[in-house]
């Protein structure tokens, strides 16, 4: 069946390079794109504008932008059309889906098209803190695009009713704990307000990610074929979180991704760890004074990065990857990193996004912006590896077992570590 | 023209006209299976070259907590929500069967959560399930009863699946009750009423029975359902708290397209497929004595 639609492909390929080189300047070179939207707004119609830009300045380039579900859907979406033969230049997709795409040996390298010294600047331009999920083997995979860390939202009115300076958010752990304490407020025997809730449904890997690197641990090495989940730091990272809701400053159980947000804009929990891609939407929402802090530290802070980056796949001609390359520069030089950013409150880039005009403005209004984005330098990478999914799935089910009280966080973690191994094994060459 | 080229000319046009069908099952329902088979037969992962494996799919299978959890959790799953989907489907046959003022109203009423896409039903169950926002924890709160985490516990988190899907497959099996209860002739009706004046009795020994091949046809389609609808857990749960929700087409899910192991997939497919032929033809050889087509 495959083979069939491969040779199809290979023969629709010769004759369209055929046509290519006879005739460049008489077809615009077509480009295909897939994209996820996992944040709220009408993030679609800002991509269809950049893309709109794009194609005005290039006029030798027909870009199909295609909104394509969550991440899932579409590294799926994007895969299938690989294997049909249908061509894909360039996608955004998950920054941690870089070992798996590899594997598959359907991405190139950047380096690749980036030859000139101008090209090895744009490179060069980005927070290294957003490379570290798009580099491997020496070469750039994945540049980022739509980027976030884990910011910490909390409620000021809150804070100034419990008797805490709303203007100093707590640093520490044991602050955090401490005004967790102070913030939980009961209400005729039930607890009316939480003192913090962190997700554990949906990626609770990546709130993990940022206790581990807050108490000093990193969950992966840099080539993705080796996991560190029972190291003593990271199990003392995990009895940290499992306790908060033991010692009741969150409520029991897991608490979930999708309605967290709404919990924390009601007033029902007083702090809560969400992705800053959220920003936007909690703002407008909230009818309270609200703030945002980096995540706390054991002592320094720290947050895995997380989002989209783009790929530049082995898929039709030599002169459309080409072409999927200068998009992927245009849609993240410092202008429209800069825009992107005030449409959905994901970072800008690059250092040069914050010098723009746009995103000056911007943060002269809505100084909250900018705590992702000072919280890079310590931000660490999200966790990646080969067979990703499998080992986020390994770690979250022991995450999820030792917060609901099935397992305490060392077994639970040694467990995980155990499963990742044998995952893992063909990978550690 | 003799008898036997026109037997042959007739399976031509039989053949002919089953064709259409055949092609689209060829295609889509044949083709995959064996083409699962074959996957699952091998073992290729990214990074690692395809190679001939035998059965190591299914030993895995049965190595795999996940996937025993699964199916244990599908059972489990399989056993609460088709009787109680049924019976209720029959009651509320029964109750809107009747004539009373406002009886369009209440046919509505049932079959609305029918209508909804499980997707949206199930984003309006995850606000109504939540703890601390959620109404169901509010309502219970006005009574004074504390409410729980309901789909973050261990504990709760599949009862509270399995009634959604009750709530969502009753209304269906619904309108199927009420259809057949419609067709039964008023003179089998009357003729009962002399008879057997005990209202349980006719309903046991009349309405029941002629009711048989209906129910047949529900129950399949219930059984069926409990192991394709997971729509919800995409939205509800993921699976979790630790698998705690996992079923087993959802799992083939995940092993599919978020792990990419085709071979585990397909070998899972298998399973599943097995299973389902096997409930099918269960109830249909248990049913031959008891359920008679008029």
């Amino acid at each position: 069946m495959s083979f069939k639609s491969r040779g199809l492909a290979l023969a629709l390929g010769a004759v369209f390079s055929s046509m290519i080189s006879f005739g460049a300047a008489a077809a615009p070179t077509q480009v295909t794109m897939y994209y996820p939207v996992s944040v709220g707004g009408p993030l679609t119609q800002v991509v269809d504008k950049l893309v709109g830009e794009f194609e005005q300045s290039n006029p030798d380039v027909k870009v199909n932008a295609i909104y394509a579900g969550n991440y899932d859907d579409a590294r799926t979406k994007a895969l299938a059309a690989l294997k049909a033969g249908t061509p894909v230049q360039t996608s955004v997709l998950f920054s941690i889906d870089l070992f798996e795409l590899k594997d598959l040996n359907v991405i190139r390298p950047f380096d690749d098209f980036a030859t000139t010294p101008e090209d090895k600047a744009w490179l060069q331009g980005f927070y290294p803190g957003l490379m570290d999920n798009g580099r491997a083997d020496g070469k750039t995979w994945g540049i980022p695009f739509q980027r976030s860390t884990i910011v910490m939202f909390y409620n000021k009115d809150a804070f100034r009713q419990a008797g805490l300076d709303p203007n100093k958010p707590p640093r520490t752990w044991a602050e955090m704990r401490d005004a967790a304490g102070k913030l939980v407020r009961q209400e005729n025997g039930a607890t009316a307000r939480w003192g913090v809730m962190i997700p554990s449904t949906g990626y609770a890997y990546w709130m993990f990610g940022a206790l581990a690197k807050q108490n000093g641990a990193t969950l992966m090495n840099a080539a993705g074929s080796r996991t560190d989940f029972d190291a003593p730091k990271t199990v003392e990272a995990l009895q940290y979180w499992s306790a908060l809701s033991k010692d009741g400053l969150s409520p029991k159980g897991l608490i979930e991704w999708g309605t967290l947000r709404q919990n924390f804009v009601e007033g029902k929990t007083a702090m809560m760890w969400h992705s800053t891609g959220n920003l936007t939407a909690v703002l407008k929402d909230a009818k309270f004074d609200v703030g945002v802090a980096p995540l706390p530290g054991n002592p320094q802070g720290g947050s895995p990065t997380g989002g989209g980056n783009f790929y530049l796949f082995k898929s039709g001609s030599e002169a459309e990857q080409r072409a999927a390359y200068r998009l992927v520069r245009f849609l993240t030089a410092p202008e429209r990193s800069a825009e992107w950013s005030v449409a959905t409150g994901y970072m800008g880039v690059s250092p040069a996004s914050y010098e723009t005009p746009a995103l000056k403005t911007y943060a002269a209004k809505v100084p909250q912006a900018l705590v992702a984005r000072d919280q890079l330098q310590v931000a660490t990478a999200e966790l990646s590896t080969h067979q990703a999914g499998r080992v986020r799935k390994v770690l979250e089910d022991s995450l999820q077992s030792a917060i609901t009280g099935q397992q305490e966080p060392k077994a639970a973690l040694a467990a995980a570590q155990a499963q990742a191994d044998r995952i893992l094994k063909p990978y550690q060459r | 023209m003799t008898s036997r080229s026109f037997a042959s000319r007739q399976a031509v046009h039989a053949w002919l006209m089953l064709l259409p069908a055949l092609a689209l099952l060829a295609a889509f329902t044949y083709w995959p299976i064996a083409g699962s088979l074959w996957e699952s037969l091998h073992t290729q992962a990214p990074g690692v070259a395809p190679m001939f494996s035998g059965a190591d799919q299914f030993t895995a299978l049965l190595d795999d907590p996940v996937f025993l959890q699964a199916l244990r959790n599908n059972v489990w799953y399989a056993l609460v929500t088709v009787p109680v989907s049924v019976v209720l489907a029959l009651a509320m046959a029964l109750w809107v069967n009747g004539r009373f003022a406002g009886r369009g109203l209440l046919r509505l009423a049932f079959f609305t959560p029918t209508i909804l896409p499980m997707v949206a039903a199930a984003n309006i169950w995850l606000f109504f399930y939540a703890p601390d926002i959620g109404l169901l924890n509010q309502l219970l709160g006005a009574i004074g009863i504390a409410g729980r985490n309901w789909l973050g516990d261990v504990g709760t988190v599949l009862p509270a699946l399995m009634v959604i899907t009750i709530w969502k497959e009753a209304g269906f099996f619904m309108i199927f009750y009420l259809a057949a209860l419609q067709s039964i002739s008023p003179e089998q009706r009357d003729a009962a009423r002399i008879e057997a004046p005990s209202a349980w009795y006719r309903l046991r020994r009349v309405t029941l029975p002629l009711l048989a091949p209906t129910t047949l046809f529900v129950v399949v389609n219930a059984l069926i359902n409990a192991f394709k609808l997971v729509d919800h857990l995409f939205v509800l749960t993921r699976g979790g708290p630790n698998n705690a929700s996992t079923l087993l087409l959802y799992y083939l899910y995940e092993v599919a397209f978020k792990f990419q192991d085709i071979s585990y997939a397909s070998a899972l497919t298998l399973v599943l497929l097995a299973l389902l032929a096997l409930c099918s033809a269960l109830q249909f050889w248990f049913s031959r004595k008891r359920v008679h087509y008029r």
